[in-house]
């Protein structure tokens, strides 16, 4: 008996000519999570894609935890292969969902023939199936509107395929179909949220982080990589660029008035991340603001940050409140790790009555009076970064 | 010297002993210190954490570092029960389990929990089907040992919680597997259960450490309360030199499971045959854990036995280590003979005991049972 998991595609399917790229990128995104799980054959036909393992004690498992975090997939199957004739499919139906047959009260039997040259229809293979399960197991009862169990049998090109009901994958478009963003990663819940969001959608993720040794420690910037680290599991490799933004901050807070500190601070950060993305080719900045959340993302916040951005800004946590924010995070693995304590590049120098609501015109005033641009380009020289892959055991990453 | 008590502790391997003196000498800073000195401590337990949660096949889970196994089970019980024990007040257990989980049923029943407890059946088994039944819609919390410390029997617990799972998904499942841990195969994920409890100075690390395994997404109560360490389920400065120690003993006996149980399993056969030529009788079952062999020698009481054997530096206990020379209840409920029951003693194995062990012993336990048994009792 082949174990196999058929995996269905999401909106991909809809794409025209270019729909074969897509496919291609999923397939390579898939290839390269599971990689270090052991062998595979990953192949694509009829929009589906078929993930058979080759090597022997392969953990189906965590294969099918791993498909669950690739965009693109919208269903997950974890199924029996069989010869295509009614016999086979039987047996493998009883040889391998009789526990679930057997704990359940009432089932029904869906089959999908895509192989036309199959000489029965779907309605009558779900007929015979029917009655056969309810030959062997006469405790069940059909019930085709709302089933306990639903078996599924699915007819195709080259065997036919037994399974229970499909698991939701993650849907989205695969990621490297999209272009490149950079992520304004600072430690906190939102960021990863909006990186991840945006991930969905095809874009390649990258993240630049802010770091103020001695005001922030060697713990926030662990934390930093260890977030970018989790963040590969959906968004495969990120790559995390680090600014050395000591100096500036100490500029802003001897040369600028303090209700405006934190915005000035995040017009410095937009400036040197877009000097980053033109470096290494991003498209895009991506931050996790959420409109009012705080001083400094209230729309007059925004606006005044937004006026130095030659670049487009994705902010998909704007319309967001908190709770949501943290439903995902909580998804997507995040939460644990970004509400550890640490002092972090914005909440130095936090003013104690910031200003919600700043002119365009007074902030520009306020930060033209001292000339940051050495010390902006001696932070974009002074810029380190590293990679991180998906499912790789960093040092102290856990 | 010949040491067959392994099932009560065991020998540090020095590569665990050089760990904690590494952690004590050279890396002593506090793990929640915000400077290097304590990331780098931290970074010692988060070495073992990997090792115990790959060795569990689950790196998804979380694991609690304690005191050892009386405190991974307590807090386990009472843990659990805490969170989900709100409107659900019914909980099951065996009756073979070790007192560290025995006494918090016992504590629960006071607290005006329901406790319902499966025995063994005539034939000394527990089945699956007993433990799957005795679960019902109202029950928070099962917890069953992997492989009783007296007898080396191993409850089929995979197979009851797996169906437990299924058919009541909010009940809990906590498996002690202090005696399974590195010795069987223990997999988190086939068990099915959320907590495990696991000790180490029963695989060759120091006394005074012991873990929980906590499932993801499963919450647990704090039974200490403090500086909210360990993500506040056990507040106290983590032992990082035991910890790191336990992850050192984890990491090297990992990859040589299947051929220690092997060789337990080679040994455990050697002694059953051996001891049938000179009429002692053994106890444990066939399918027990080949670490454990519990064996009588009738008509001589257990501890004579053992303090015959001590005479020549053979070491053994008499029934569990822990009861000291109390008539154990678990035997009884194991339905050993009355007759037997006086004479039960435990032989308990490492991956360093040798057939030339198992010989002395015979030798030594066949004149006893030439000579001792005249003494009238």
């Amino acid at each position: 008996m082949k174990q196999i998991i058929l995996c269905k595609y999401g909106e991909i399917v809809l794409k025209g000519l270019n729909r074969s790229g897509f496919e291609a990128e999923l397939l390579k995104n898939v290839r390269r999570r599971l990689k270090s799980l052991g062998e595979f054959k990953v192949s694509s036909i009829q929009s589906t894609m078929y993930v058979e393992p080759l090597s022997d004690n392969i953990d189906l498992d965590e294969v099918t935890e791993r498909l669950k975090k690739v965009y693109g997939i919208t269903k997950i199957c974890p199924a029996f292969a069989c010869e295509k004739n009614l016999d086979a499919i039987y047996s493998t139906i009883k040889e391998n969902l009789s526990d679930d047959l057997n704990s359940a009260k009432t089932f029904r039997v869906t089959a999908k023939r895509s192989d036309k040259r199959f000489p029965m229809t779907s309605m009558e293979v779900m007929a015979e199936l029917g009655g056969m399960i309810l030959n062997d197991f006469p405790h069940l009862n059909v019930d085709v509107k709302n089933p306990e169990l639903t078996v599924i049998c699915e007819i195709r090109d080259k065997a036919a395929y037994v399974h229970g009901p499909a698991i939701e994958g993650a849907g989205g478009m695969p990621v490297g179909t999209s272009g490149r963003a950079l992520l304004m990663l600072s430690g906190g819940i939102d960021s990863p949220v909006a990186g991840t969001m945006i991930a969905k959608r095809g874009v390649i993720i990258s993240a630049i982080h802010f770091q103020s040794p001695p005001y922030t420690s060697e713990r926030a910037f662990i934390k930093v990589c260890r977030l970018a680290a989790k963040m590969t599991e959906y968004c495969g490799q990120v790559t995390l660029f680090s600014v050395p933004f000591t100096k500036i901050q100490e500029a802003i807070r001897d040369n600028c008035p303090e209700e405006l500190f934190t915005i000035i601070m995040r017009r410095l950060m937009v400036e040197i991340s877009q000097r980053i993305a033109e470096k290494y080719d991003f498209s895009a900045l991506i931050t996790g603001e959420s409109i009012g959340q705080v001083a400094s993302q209230t729309m007059s916040a925004i606006v005044a940050t937004d006026a130095v951005s030659r670049i487009p800004v994705f902010r998909p946590c704007i319309g967001l409140d908190k709770q949501e924010i943290i439903d995902i995070s909580y998804k997507i693995g995040t939460f644990d790790i970004s509400i550890e304590p640490y002092e972090d590049c914005c909440t130095v120098f936090t003013p104690k009555h910031p200003k919600t609501k700043p002119t365009l015109a007074e902030v520009e005033a306020a930060q033209n009076a001292f000339d940051f641009e050495p010390l902006i380009q001696e932070a974009v020289d002074g810029t380190e970064f590293k990679t991180f892959k998906p499912y790789v055991d960093y040092d102290f990453l856990i | 010297m010949i040491y067959l008590d392994n099932a009560a502790t065991t020998k540090v391997l020095s590569e665990a002993c050089e760990a904690a003196a590494y952690a004590m000498q050279s890396v002593w800073g506090n793990p929640s210190s915000l400077h290097r000195m304590g990331i780098e401590a931290e970074r010692l337990v988060t070495y073992a954490k990997k090792q115990l949660l790959s060795a569990l096949g689950d790196t998804s889970g979380d694991i609690i570092f304690t005191s050892g196994a009386t405190e991974g089970n307590n807090t386990a019980v009472f843990g659990l029960c805490k969170v989900y024990g709100k409107r659900k007040k019914r909980v099951v257990t065996t009756s073979v389990e070790h007192p560290s989980v025995a006494q918090p049923f016992q504590r629960l029943k006071d607290l005006g929990y329901e406790v319902v407890t499966v025995s063994p059946d005539k034939n000394g088994e527990i089945t699956a089907d007993s433990l799957i039944s005795a679960v019902d819609d109202n029950t928070c919390l099962i917890s069953a040992m992997l492989c009783n410390n007296e007898t080396g029997y191993i409850l089929p617990i995979s197979e009851a919680f797996a169906e437990i799972k299924r058919q009541h998904p909010d009940c809990m499942t906590h498996c002690d597997c202090v005696q399974g841990f590195e010795k069987l195969t223990v997999s988190a994920k086939k068990l099915s259960a959320d907590v495990i409890t696991l000790s180490g100075h029963k695989i060759y690390a120091p006394k005074g450490i012991g873990a929980m395994y906590v499932k993801k997404g499963v919450r647990l109560s704090p039974v200490f309360f403090g500086g909210g360490q360990q993500k506040n389920l056990r507040s106290g400065t983590e032992a990082v030199p035991l910890i790191y120690s336990f992850g050192k003993a984890v990491e090297i006996l990992t990859p040589t499971l299947k051929q220690r149980f092997d060789n337990a399993a080679k040994i455990c056969e050697y002694a059953k045959a051996k001891l049938n030529e000179i009429g002692a009788v053994v106890i444990s079952k066939d399918s027990a854990s080949p670490y454990i062999l519990s064996i009588a020698v009738p008509n001589i009481k257990s501890e004579t036995i053992l303090h015959f054997l001590e005479e020549d530096e053979i070491y053994v206990s008499s029934g569990s280590a822990c009861s000291k020379g109390k008539k154990s209840a678990v035997l009884k409920e194991f339905k050993i003979s009355d007759q037997l029951l006086d004479s039960v003693i435990r032989l308990s194995f490492s991956f360093e005991t040798q057939t030339s062990d198992i010989d002395a012993l015979v030798d030594k336990l066949g004149i006893g049972i030439k000579t001792l048994a005249k003494i009238k009792r």
